[in-house]
């Protein structure tokens, strides 16, 4: 029978199984999070030259274990929490099968720690790209295959769930916004991890000399429609995640349904090409190639973000006017929560990925402007500033929501939370920003050592460098500042947090279900549409969120300027052809 | 409230777009066909450009090739490792393996060269500072690219594509004169 609690403090249904769902997938990923944030603190220490903490297989090592923990475990791990966050909980509807997504929780586990002691052990220092011939251990790939089999039954236990929905009719009318971006991550997903597969499989069984010859050129371009469309999974969520906390915080309904759910769209026709922006220096692809995809067809996924990135603060400028925040351009914004860590994280992040993640990944993404900066350390500069300052800041800003809704504990520190958002996302802002200049001074990313001791043929980077480098890697220190602080406020809340009622114990927080008493076995009345209370014929006066269009515009400036910088930096290099 | 819960109308794709969002909209399309057109017209008119050519090969035969010419045209030695002074214009061959750049060149300013990169074992990075230009290193295809040195100096190969447990200690040589 299926049962359901309702939330006294926002009306939200939370299904038995979907809730010790979401508990269990959120709080694993946030363990690979302090996992991969360790490592981290080693890999930053040791590029760091001043410091430089590690001997260079410790580095290697702790640079794979970063990049796989952070970059693939912590983030789909808690994706997953998400998909059924914005399936069962928004839609009002009973979790399909959740024996097979607890398969998929079981999978994803045994993957990952199989992948993290392939690591451990020292044969698998191939960082996350692991590209062959340069072997792994077999182990390495079987736990990456595990893991990915266990992410795809999971979207598929999504997918089951909306089907659900529609057939149960837990909804009226179309399904909400949040729950699109879902969709559009999760179809994303699906292509990723058959791209994955496709590549990994025959590599695992290659390791165990089954297979003779994998052809790298082919290994890269196959592994990247997994390596760079995962991240293209954490952009829509993401997103996702930008347009439900401003409707949780403000009230914001998005300013107009088809703008942001056809940019949506643009996503999945279009994202997926931009493995491309790997491959572009590449021998054996030819410049027509690299041109369409690269520019995901003709930049339709960076118009689509383009649009998002005004559409989200346009959605708060709205409803902030209608509260009467109408004072000059930007009252709405000053006027807004900046001490609620929910909503300063989330519009860090859009911020953040917007300036500075955006504009480098479109600028470096450029066929030939690559050219000068493939591989230098700009590109984890760029990343940071996506997948760190974005993505990352995003699913902390939502955990500030969810741990009294779905863990009904209290955020502890309540002071330290307030400051947590800008010292993570001002810290890993400081460290894309500088490593992307220093990769601009060609310095090499994934390397031990930029200043070549010892070498008979000596060659010294300018010492520029080595202070941009000190300055990312001080930038770092207060990111991962943060990011352990992020950790103490959630993990701290969880077993130490006040209760709310209806109250949860210590293994409630892990996943166990609440008291029976608390649950319902009468299904939830039926997700009403919103009510129509909008103005939706705009008359002829001025814009509706002016302070929007103007920092937008502040973006295009910027962008424009940058992307003609770079043309600039790249036309003095050697005549090449 | 309708970012989490269905939209208010049952026809959402029919409700007008509000000004904000249409001149945005406009102003980012135009800059995306800007951005898109700029690529094909810096192969027009710029002078960076990757060529397409590049061949399958194997180490074996492209270590031969990469002989032929050291033999031909080196002039002395460094650490060891050739260096080679191809005449203009000539086929220069330049091979990354763990963890060395083999040969070294000695090129003159303003002349072109054909160079051939290939690798020998895993992927490496070929990432010639200071002037900064990175190009990917693929066991098993021979990428060949036209470079005109503008400057001279002493340049160096630095190894961008992790490469093993002395990726680090991967330098080549290229003087310009």
């Amino acid at each position: 029978m299926s049962q359901f609690r309702v939330c006294p403090d926002t009306g939200l249904f939370f299904h038995k199984p979907a809730e010790s769902l979401m508990k269990a997938n959120a709080v694993a990923g946030a363990v690979w999070l302090l996992i991969g944030g360790i490592f981290g603190i080693g890999v930053v220490l040791t590029r760091w030259q001043a410091v430089h903490l590690l001997p260079a297989d410790m580095f290697y090592l702790a640079l794979t274990a970063h990049g796989i923990a952070c970059l693939i475990f912590w983030i789909i791990f808690f994706e997953m929490a998400i998909l059924y966050f914005a399936s069962s909980t928004l839609l009002r509807c009973r979790l399909a099968t959740p024996r097979w997504a607890w398969a998929g929780f079981a999978l994803m586990m045994i993957g990952s720690i199989t992948t993290l002691v392939a690591i451990l052990q020292g044969g698998s220092s191939v960082m996350m790209t692991s590209y062959a011939p340069m072997p792994a251990a077999p182990h390495f790939y079987l736990g990456l295959i595990l893991f990915a089999v266990g992410a795809l039954i999971n979207c598929f236990v999504f997918f089951g769930t909306l089907a659900t929905a529609k057939e149960e009719k837990t909804y009226e009318g179309s399904v909400p916004l949040v729950t699109f971006g879902a969709v559009v991550a999760a179809v994303i997903a699906v292509f990723t991890i058959a791209a994955g597969a496709i590549i990994l499989i025959p590599t695992f069984l290659w390791s165990l000399g089954y297979i003779s010859h994998i052809d790298a050129a082919m290994y890269r371009v196959i592994w990247w429609a997994m390596g760079h469309s995962s991240q293209q999974i954490n952009v829509s969520a993401h997103v996702a995640v930008w347009y439900l906390i401003a409707g949780v915080i403000f009230g914001a309904r998005p300013m107009n349904e088809k703008v942001s759910r056809f940019a949506y769209l643009l996503y999945i026709f279009f994202l997926q090409l931009a493995s491309a922006h790997h491959l572009l220096v590449d021998p054996g692809i030819s410049a027509e190639w690299k041109i369409f995809n690269t520019s995901y067809a003709m930049y339709l996924a960076v118009l689509a973000s383009m649009i998002h990135g005004m559409t989200v603060p346009g959605a708060i400028e709205v409803a902030q006017r209608k509260k009467g925040y109408t004072k000059g351009a930007f009252e709405w914004l000053r006027k807004a929560p900046w001490g609620n860590p929910a909503f300063s994280g989330m519009f860090i992040s859009l911020v953040g990925f917007g300036f500075l993640g955006g504009i480098s990944g479109v600028v470096m993404g450029v066929e030939q402007i690559n050219i000068i900066i493939h591989n230098t350390i700009y590109v984890p500069g760029h990343f940071h500033a996506t997948v760190v300052v974005g993505t990352t800041l995003a699913w902390m800003a939502l955990t500030y929501l969810l741990i009294p809704v779905l863990f009904r504990r209290k955020i502890i520190l309540p002071g330290l939370a307030k400051w947590q958002p800008y010292l993570f996302g001002g810290g890993m802002s400081i460290f894309g920003t500088f490593f992307m200049a220093a990769g601009t001074l060609g310095v090499s990313r994934r390397h031990w050592d930029m200043g070549f001791a010892g070498n008979p043929l000596g060659f010294e980077y300018p010492g520029s460098a080595y202070m941009m480098i000190a300055i990312g890697a001080i930038g770092g220190v207060i990111g991962i500042v943060g990011g352990a602080a992020w950790l103490l406020i959630t993990v701290g809340s969880l077993l130490f947090g006040q209760k709310l009622e209806p109250s949860a114990g210590i293994l409630q927080s892990f996943g166990v279900p609440l008291a029976d008493s608390v649950y319902s076995t009468e299904k939830p009345p039926r997700l009403p549409m919103a009510p129509a209370e909008a103005v939706e014929t705009h008359g002829d006066g001025g814009l509706e969120a002016p302070g929007t269009f103007i920092l937008a515009l502040v973006l295009l400036v910027s962008f424009i300027l940058y992307y003609a910088i770079n043309w600039k930096y790249l036309s003095e290099v050697w005549p090449l052809s | 409230m309708s970012s989490f819960t269905p939209p208010a109308q049952k026809i959402w794709w029919n409700q007008p777009v509000e000004k904000t969002e249409i001149y945005w909209i406009g102003l980012a399309v135009v800059w995306c066909l800007i951005m898109f057109f700029m690529m094909p017209y810096w192969h027009v008119y710029g002078n960076q450009n990757l060529s397409n050519e590049a061949y399958q090969t194997t180490p074996a035969a492209y270590m031969k090739k990469t002989q032929a010419m050291v033999e031909k045209y080196k002039v002395r030695e460094v650490n060891g490792i050739p260096v080679v002074a191809p005449p203009e214009g000539s086929d220069v061959y330049m091979l990354g393996r763990l963890w060395q750049w083999y040969p070294m060149l000695e090129l003159e300013k303003g002349k072109k060269y054909r160079l051939h990169l290939n690798s020998m074992d895993w992927n490496h990075g070929f990432s010639l500072q200071p002037v900064n230009i990175n190009l990917q290193v693929v066991p098993g295809y021979e990428m060949v690219v036209t470079i005109e040195p503008n400057k001279a100096g002493e340049y160096t190969v630095v190894c961008n594509e992790y490469c093993g447990i002395q990726h680090h200690t991967m330098l080549g040589k290229i003087w310009v004169k």
